[in-house]
């Protein structure tokens, strides 16, 4: 039986779902499971990911505007994961994103926005009782690819920070059972404005925006077996600092956005290793601070290469 | 367990390090030296006033003598302070050097700044206004628009002006040297100036400002005075004024003040705002000249921001140059010379480039803003902070700077809704904007005029700089083009116009005394 569970974490590929609840914020399902792609496997694919809101937040007062109507962003990712040992995969993501507002006379941008680069490590696995309970840290490092304007929200694709961030997971699986529970901390860089001055909640004579640093933890629950795995998510982050949106004005990049979401999704693998496996699956946030409420869908398909020697 | 144990050390020292990188901001103002004036301009006393007429008429009475126990005390005072400063307190008096004026003009950028948002709507679409008589109830009072910003600006610097002028009649007439150049157990932490130190300048000033703004920030009266508190204090730590000094000070600038209060009162800013029978005229009128008539942009529609500003008295001018300078029509809407200026618009639109992105965002100064006079005030502080001026001449420039931002306000707000035309967005729904598109009509773009104003009044006091303000000036108007919320012909005539306003602030300041 739990010879059988260890399959599990060389199974899947990445699940990337970019969330989009509010100023675009791009997060990556994949470094929040606990499965890893065997050596020498690569996956790559893309994301398509739509999210939209009408009401959003300004500090904690909910609220729609009609000079936005509904906010939309649609974007595309392209995916990468590879495994450079079993207990080690190299994983990287870079989404072109494209916003509009619905009504009002704002115009929506587009561009690429951040690259995202990974490292997943398996760090401790053992037997507890009949299941089999695992460690992985993740540390991720993204940096902006254009020079996309942040300075323009809601419809900037991005907030334009360097960030590094460290994750623990923790997972245990029992039978075809999982539960996992994991929590991250985002280093974030200054950013810089084409502006020279700025109001938080004083005046600012500086282009530059110290950006808090953002942490999240998750939950998640579900069902794995070697074809199929759904799961449902519950997400937390929460930005350490930054001020409210006051009454009517514009948000800016050092709000404190906070929000929690609700999601699920659902893989399922065409072959046994290599092969298409297809992604869905989506969430909405059920709560926030300084973002808007969106609800985010995202569809992927990926494909499984096997680059090691032997041959089949 | 060993290896999970090693690599979760390795992730907190790797946590620690990022932790440790981030690099602090630094605001350009913290960097501005203490205020050492190169000519402390003795003669201000003969200087041209705004408003005051005879600086003899105010009430400032002889100095306590310096053998008096009064000012032995005000003395010690000063010791105490100095025998055990606190780094805050030094922090203070690094802050406060800078000067008077200047601090006091970021001061006012600032409560621009947070009170620079259009009030939320109503349940039923329609928009509430903010009181005066209720500035804490929501919609807080004011909503700091430019037009308001202009006049805040104005009367804050006129005020300090007029106040300064007046102290430096009583500064001759008693001439009593600062605490520092009395007392050797004295030190000055701040650069000593020969300037008499009766009344205070410092406190001359903070006392107008604070009179002028329980009329414009009546909500934040209690952070401007802990403000003047500070300020008071930092004089005495510094060892630049005894108490006696400051409270002088404080009495003659707030009797000066209210001169400019009085007229403020009576200004008709207060009925700029309009009622809905004069928003529906401005709809007739132009209906009657054949003309489409502006609509807000906004949802739910936001009546226009202050269509009767252009009727407030000007400082510079009489109310009739006010019309003399308003500029010819706009392009009638069924003109070619209209529909190619909306295509051109669109092609803005449509074809955004980053550097237009930024060009528009440097100079957007939108809601929660200083708006663009707070930014003139801000690009002029930093070309000050260079010239080594006294505080009286920084009070005089700024003076200059601010009532031709007023007037070019008055006169920009006078033309606008006398033509009352529709913004290109209006005009063709496919434009949308690069920045939020202001609630008002479109000829003359606001931004042309403030800029050249105040590029024109700048390059008078600072000819060393060259075409320096008048570039910025043009792409600040530009800006506006590339954000598509403006035509051409509102930022060219806008330009003219913001110049020859300009031009009556540079009269002023070639005969008021001051020199360049």
């Amino acid at each position: 039986m739990i010879k059988f569970l260890h399959l599990f974490f060389t199974r899947y590929c990445l699940a990337t779902c970019c969330i989009f609840a509010f100023w675009q914020t791009a997060q990556a399902q994949t470094d929040a499971d606990a499965l890893m792609i065997p050596k020498n496997y690569f996956c790559t694919g893309v994301v398509y990911t739509h999210s939209d809101w009408k009401n959003y937040w300004e500090g904690t007062f909910k609220r729609s505007n009609a000079n936005i109507g509904t906010l939309s962003s649609n974007a595309f990712t392209v995916v990468g994961n590879y495994g450079v040992t079993n207990k080690l995969d190299f994983l990287f993501m870079a989404p072109y994103i494209k916003t509009n507002a619905s009504q009002g006379t704002l115009k929506g941008q587009s561009g690429v926005q951040d690259l995202t680069v990974g490292l997943k490590y398996l760090a401790f696995n053992t037997e507890i009782g009949k299941g089999l309970f695992s460690i992985h840290a993740i540390a991720e490092g993204s940096i902006p690819l254009s020079n996309y304007e942040p300075d323009f929200l809601p419809v900037s694709i991005g907030l334009h920070t360097k960030n590094l961030s460290i994750r623990g997971l923790a997972n245990y699986q029992v039978g075809r059972f999982f539960v996992a529970g994991a929590g991250q901390y985002v280093f974030r860089s200054n950013i810089t404005l084409d502006r020279n001055s700025y109001y938080t909640d004083h005046l600012i004579y500086s282009n530059q925006v110290d950006m808090p640093n953002v942490s999240n933890v998750l939950i998640s629950a579900g069902y794995r077996s070697l074809k199929l795995n759904v799961e449902g998510i519950v997400s937390q982050t929460t930005t350490q600092g930054g001020f409210d949106i006051r009454k009517n004005d514009m948000p800016f990049p050092s709000n404190r956005m906070n929000m929690t979401t609700v999601g699920g999704l659902a893989k399922y693998s065409f072959e046994d290793i290599t092969g298409v496996e297809v992604t869905v699956g989506g969430n909405y946030v059920v709560r926030g601070r300084n973002v808007g409420q969106s609800t985010n869908l995202f569809a992927s398909v990926y494909y499984i290469l096997d680059f090691s020697k032997k041959t089949k | 367990m060993k290896r999970l144990i090693q690599n979760i050390s390795l992730l907190l020292t790797v946590t620690a390090l990022l932790a440790s990188c981030h690099k602090a901001v630094v605001d350009r103002t913290t960097l501005y030296p203490a205020l050492a004036p190169a000519n402390i301009d003795l003669n201000a006393d003969s200087w041209k006033p705004v408003l005051i007429k005879d600086a003899s008429v105010f009430n400032v009475p002889a100095p306590d003598a310096t053998t008096s126990p009064a000012y032995v005390a005000d003395l010690n005072e000063i010791k105490a302070y100095q025998s055990k400063l606190t780094s805050e307190q030094r922090a203070t008096i690094k802050y406060w050097s800078a000067g008077a004026v200047l601090r006091w003009n970021e001061i006012l950028r600032d409560l621009v700044a947070k009170h620079n948002l259009p009030p939320y709507q109503n349940a039923d679409g329609t928009y509430p206004i903010p009181s005066a008589a209720n500035p804490f109830a929501y919609p807080l009072f004011p909503f700091s628009n430019p037009p308001y910003a202009a006049r805040a600006y104005a009367y804050v610097s006129a005020a300090q002006y007029d106040a300064l002028i007046a102290a430096y009649h009583f500064k001759k007439l008693y001439n009593r040297v600062a605490p520092y150049t009395f007392d050797a157990n004295i030190q000055a932490l701040v650069p000593k100036s020969a300037l008499p130190s009766y009344p205070s300048e410092d406190a001359v000033v903070s006392g107008a400002t604070v009179e002028i703004m329980k009329l414009l920030f009546p909500g934040d009266i209690d952070y401007i005075e802990q403000k003047e508190a500070e300020q008071k204090q930092y004089r005495i730590m510094a060892g630049a004024n005894v108490r006696g000094e400051l409270n002088a000070g404080e009495s003659l600038g707030t009797q000066v003040a209210d001169v400019f209060a009085a007229r403020a009162r009576t200004d008709r800013a207060g009925k700029a705002i309009g009622t809905p029978a004069d928003w529906a005229a401005l709809q007739t009128k132009t209906t009657a000249r054949g003309e489409t008539f502006w609509l807000s942009q906004e949802s739910p529609l936001r009546p226009p921001m202050l269509p009767l500003f252009g009727k407030v008295l000007p400082f510079l001018f009489d109310t009739l140059t006010v019309a003399a300078l308003r500029p010819g029509p706009p392009n009638a809407t069924n003109s070619d010379a209209f529909k190619k200026e909306v295509a051109e618009v669109l092609s803005y639109s449509e074809n955004p480039t980053r550097e237009h992105q930024a060009i528009v965002e440097f100079w957007a100064d939108g809601v929660g803003t200083y708006t663009p006079p707070g930014h003139w005030n801000a690009i002029a502080a930093d070309e000050f902070v260079k010239q080594n001026y006294s505080e009286v001449r920084w009070a005089r420039n700024f003076a200059l700077l601010n009532m031709a931002e007023m007037d070019a306000a008055i006169v920009c707000w006078d033309t606008k809704y006398f033509y009352f035309n529709q913004r290109p967005t209006q005009a063709n729904p496919k434009i949308k904007t690069l920045t939020g598109i202001p609630n008002f009509p479109a000829y003359t773009s606001g931004h042309s005029n403030f800029s050249a104003a105040a590029a024109t009044v700048l390059s008078y006091l600072l000819p060393d700089r060259g075409s320096k303000f008048n570039d910025m000036a043009n792409e600040a108007s530009l800006s506006r083009l590339y954000g598509a919320i403006h035509y051409r012909s509102d930022i060219e005539a806008g330009m003219v116009t913001g110049g020859k306003v300009g031009q009556y602030a540079v009269q002023r300041g070639k005969t008021d005394g001051a020199g360049n």
